[in-house]
């Protein structure tokens, strides 16, 4: 499905779409208030894009740095080249613990690998342990957002979830008794699991350690209580030094809720004695996209989701319209990386308002990007009828007379926009809009009386 | 007129030319009162932003070759249109035959509130105009050529064209709950994503509605012709104005 399809379905439920807007309207505005107690914050944006961009063009070395340091901390350190050898991986290990039930905690790269059906094909019973992930993997749906997962969910949806599958009081939308039923339901899980998965939000190759940041410090319950840890990141989660560190938990969480920090920053360096420690570094097209000169800093993200809380067209549209693992306009310039023709419609949803640049916390130029994968789209593609309409376009705008002679068949006869017509002969513009009132006469027109 | 006065490239977006040319005249005259050397050369056409911005940039260097030859002979370039000056400064395929005219007319291109500001150093208008403003900040024109300060960034506020409007008597600037959220347009993607390029228009509108705004006023016409149009298909009463139009009726 394209997006423009996705999104009219997701706009037919009006007072839904207005909600959604409105709510993620609010983080944003949140966001705002706390940066703006902070006078140095553009500052911060240049040297989280700066340390990104210096880690990036040496990415090879810090890897194998963080591989050396944490491999010297007892850590077991894998390299996934996709995400097939990912869920390899992690199957691998929790066959060697003859282990049948884990627990997860903010992944959303074992979203990307699609772990969840990989394990549950083999028998194991998979808990997302995050409120908004355990709410959505009850309807076996993929997050729509990549920081709240469940944001196109309203508290009474949640309180019918929980009702049929935790038994909760039919209509208690109360959020404080329906956070205390996950708690007792997820507090069984935590014990049963042997094994804990986690994400990693920033991997320090200077110390071989990672850090997880949660809100609810249920990877760090999930962890405690297992004897083995599974850490699974994008190779681009790495940063070179500890004291780099401060710089991002600060935009982190501000860009992410407008908190100033996220509640739970878990350093992992070492297993804990009798314990182990796996870190699994995932490539799955990353280097790839590095190769691409004008997008390689999209690598640069670290996952706030600022971009979609202030993306209009996500707002009104939803994560899922996207189709994507990451949606939003940081999803739609990665997605295209990975299937370009898949994800074709993405970078055309947009009006290149480029408030996603301006918000995100490591300077990505995600509408920059938007615009040159345009540009690699239609290269891929051909030429398509549009292609062609351009052709004709650049012929009547490149020669004075044909442009004047379309403009007066516009004008009087046609009555519509010059873009509309060259691009759609049905008339997509007037389905809910007017068009504007033909003057008597172009300006030329005028300024050829009045001035010459 | 000055006798120094700078000899000024009138640039007037294809739409505009076609569809609102009082914005066009406004412009002119309001420049000429400025004490400006205005010419418009009559054979130009499109800046090719449209065709850019829907993937066919490389499709677009006969239409930039043209913008170049019609424009290089000016001391400036002034055109209403943010979107259009931004197209012209950064997404314009580069001409190598014309290398050196093409980078003197990228430096050269001005939206009209950042040359009166900028180069002319006009501080404010003076004049009148008794009515209740909304203001809506194109995106090409506040992100792209950073005419105004936006909510995201936490920089020091200011707006070009509103500093132009400052002084104006009886003007009643309303204040919006959200002050830069874009209208919707996005050249094709009012066509390609209707649903959405409608909703976001319908938002906007309501946003200055909702304050009792007697004109929607901004500095692009591709927005405000996009929110124009929603707002008369749904009898909104407000009305749409060019700054352009306003300046130049308000002057005194
Ligand atoms: S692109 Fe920037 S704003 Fe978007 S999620 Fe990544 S870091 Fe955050």
């Amino acid at each position: 499905m394209s997006h423009p399809a996705n999104a009219t379905a997701f706009l037919k439920d009006q007072s839904r779409a207005k909600w959604h807007d409105e709510t993620l309207w609010i983080v944003r505005q949140k966001r705002d208030q706390t940066i703006h107690a902070i006078p140095e914050w553009e500052k911060l944006r240049d040297l989280a894009s700066q340390i990104k961009e210096h880690t990036l063009s040496k990415l090879d070395f810090y890897l194998e740095e963080l591989e050396k340091n944490a491999s010297a901390n007892g850590i077991k350190v894998h390299w996934a080249e996709n995400a097939e050898e990912h869920n390899e991986i992690v199957g691998r290990i929790l066959e060697e613990k003859n282990c049948k039930a884990i627990v997860k905690s903010k992944s959303i790269l074992t979203e990307e690998c699609h772990l969840n059906p990989y394990l549950e094909s083999k028998g194991i019973e998979v808990v997302d342990t995050d409120l908004g992930e355990r709410i959505i993997q009850f309807l076996k749906q993929p997050p729509s957002h990549i920081v709240m997962p469940a944001i196109h969910l309203k508290k009474r949806d949640i309180s019918d979830i929980f009702h049929e599958k935790l038994h909760t009081e039919k209509g208690n939308e109360d959020p404080v008794y329906l956070t205390h039923a996950a708690r007792l339901h997820l507090r069984s899980k935590f014990l049963e699991a042997k094994v804990a998965i986690t994400g990693v939000n920033f991997a320090v190759a200077e110390t071989g350690e990672f850090v997880v940041c949660t809100n609810e410090g249920n990877a760090d319950m999930g962890v405690h209580l297992a004897d083995t840890h599974i850490a699974c990141m994008g190779i681009e989660k790495l940063i070179p030094r500890r004291k780099d560190l401060g710089v991002f938990l600060r935009l982190l969480a501000r860009s992410a809720t407008g908190q100033s920090i996220t509640n739970y920053n878990s350093h992992f360096r070492s297993p804990a004695p009798g314990k182990e420690l796996h870190l699994i570094l995932v490539n799955n097209g990353r280097t790839k996209q590095l190769a691409r000169e004008k997008f390689r800093n999209s690598l640069k993200c670290i996952r706030c989701g600022a971009c979609m809380n202030t993306c209009p067209i996500y707002r009104r549209s939803g994560g899922f319209s996207y189709g994507s693992t990451v949606p939003g306009p940081i999803g739609s310039i990665l997605s295209p990386g990975i299937d370009l023709k898949k994800y074709s419609t993405l970078p055309f949803a947009s009006t290149l308002c480029g408030s996603c640049s301006d918000v995100c916390p490591v300077k990505i130029n995600i509408h920059e990007q938007l615009y040159e994968w345009r540009q690699e789209i239609t290269k891929a593609h051909g030429t398509s009828a549009k292609g062609l309409s351009m052709q004709l376009a650049n012929g009547i705008f490149k020669s004075p007379l044909a442009y004047k002679l379309s403009g007066k068949m516009m004008r009087a006869a046609l009555k519509n926009l010059p873009e509309s017509i060259i691009y759609n002969p049905l008339n997509v513009w007037g389905k809910s809009r007017n068009l504007p009132e033909t003057p008597a006469e172009s300006f030329k027109d005028w300024y050829k009386k009045n001035r010459k | 007129m000055k006798n120094d006065a700078p000899h000024i490239g009138l640039f007037i977006p294809c739409y505009i030319d076609q569809f609102y040319p009082n914005v066009a005249i406004a412009t002119l005259e309001l420049l000429e009162k400025l004490g400006c050397k205005v010419s418009y050369p009559l054979h130009q056409t499109c800046c090719g932003q449209p065709m850019s911005n829907a993937g066919y940039e490389s499709e677009t260097c006969g239409t930039t070759e043209k913008f170049i030859k019609d424009f290089a002979e000016f001391d400036y370039i002034v055109a209403p249109s943010g979107s259009c000056v931004l197209h012209v400064k950064e997404h314009s395929p580069s001409i190598p035959k014309l290398k050196k005219n093409q980078a003197y007319v990228q430096s050269r291109i001005y939206e009209l509130s950042e040359f009166i500001t900028d180069i002319l150093k006009v501080d404010s208008i003076p004049g009148s105009f008794p009515h209740r403003i909304g203001f809506h900040a194109s995106c090409h024109g506040l992100r792209g050529l950073r005419l105004a300060s936006d909510s995201e960034r936490n920089d020091p506020g200011f707006n070009k064209t509103l500093q132009l409007m400052k002084d104006l008597s009886g003007l009643e600037l309303v204040e919006l709950s959200r002050r830069d959220e874009c209208c919707g347009f996005g050249g094709t993607f009012a066509v390609t994503e209707e649903a959405i390029s409608v909703q976001m228009g319908k938002d906007r509108i309501a946003d200055h509605v909702d304050k009792g705004v007697e004109f929607i006023v901004g500095g692009d016409m591709s927005c405000l012709m996009h929110m124009q149009g929603i707002a008369t298909r749904n009898r909104e009463n407000v009305r749409i104005m060019h700054f352009a139009e306003l300046l130049n009726q308000a002057i005194s």
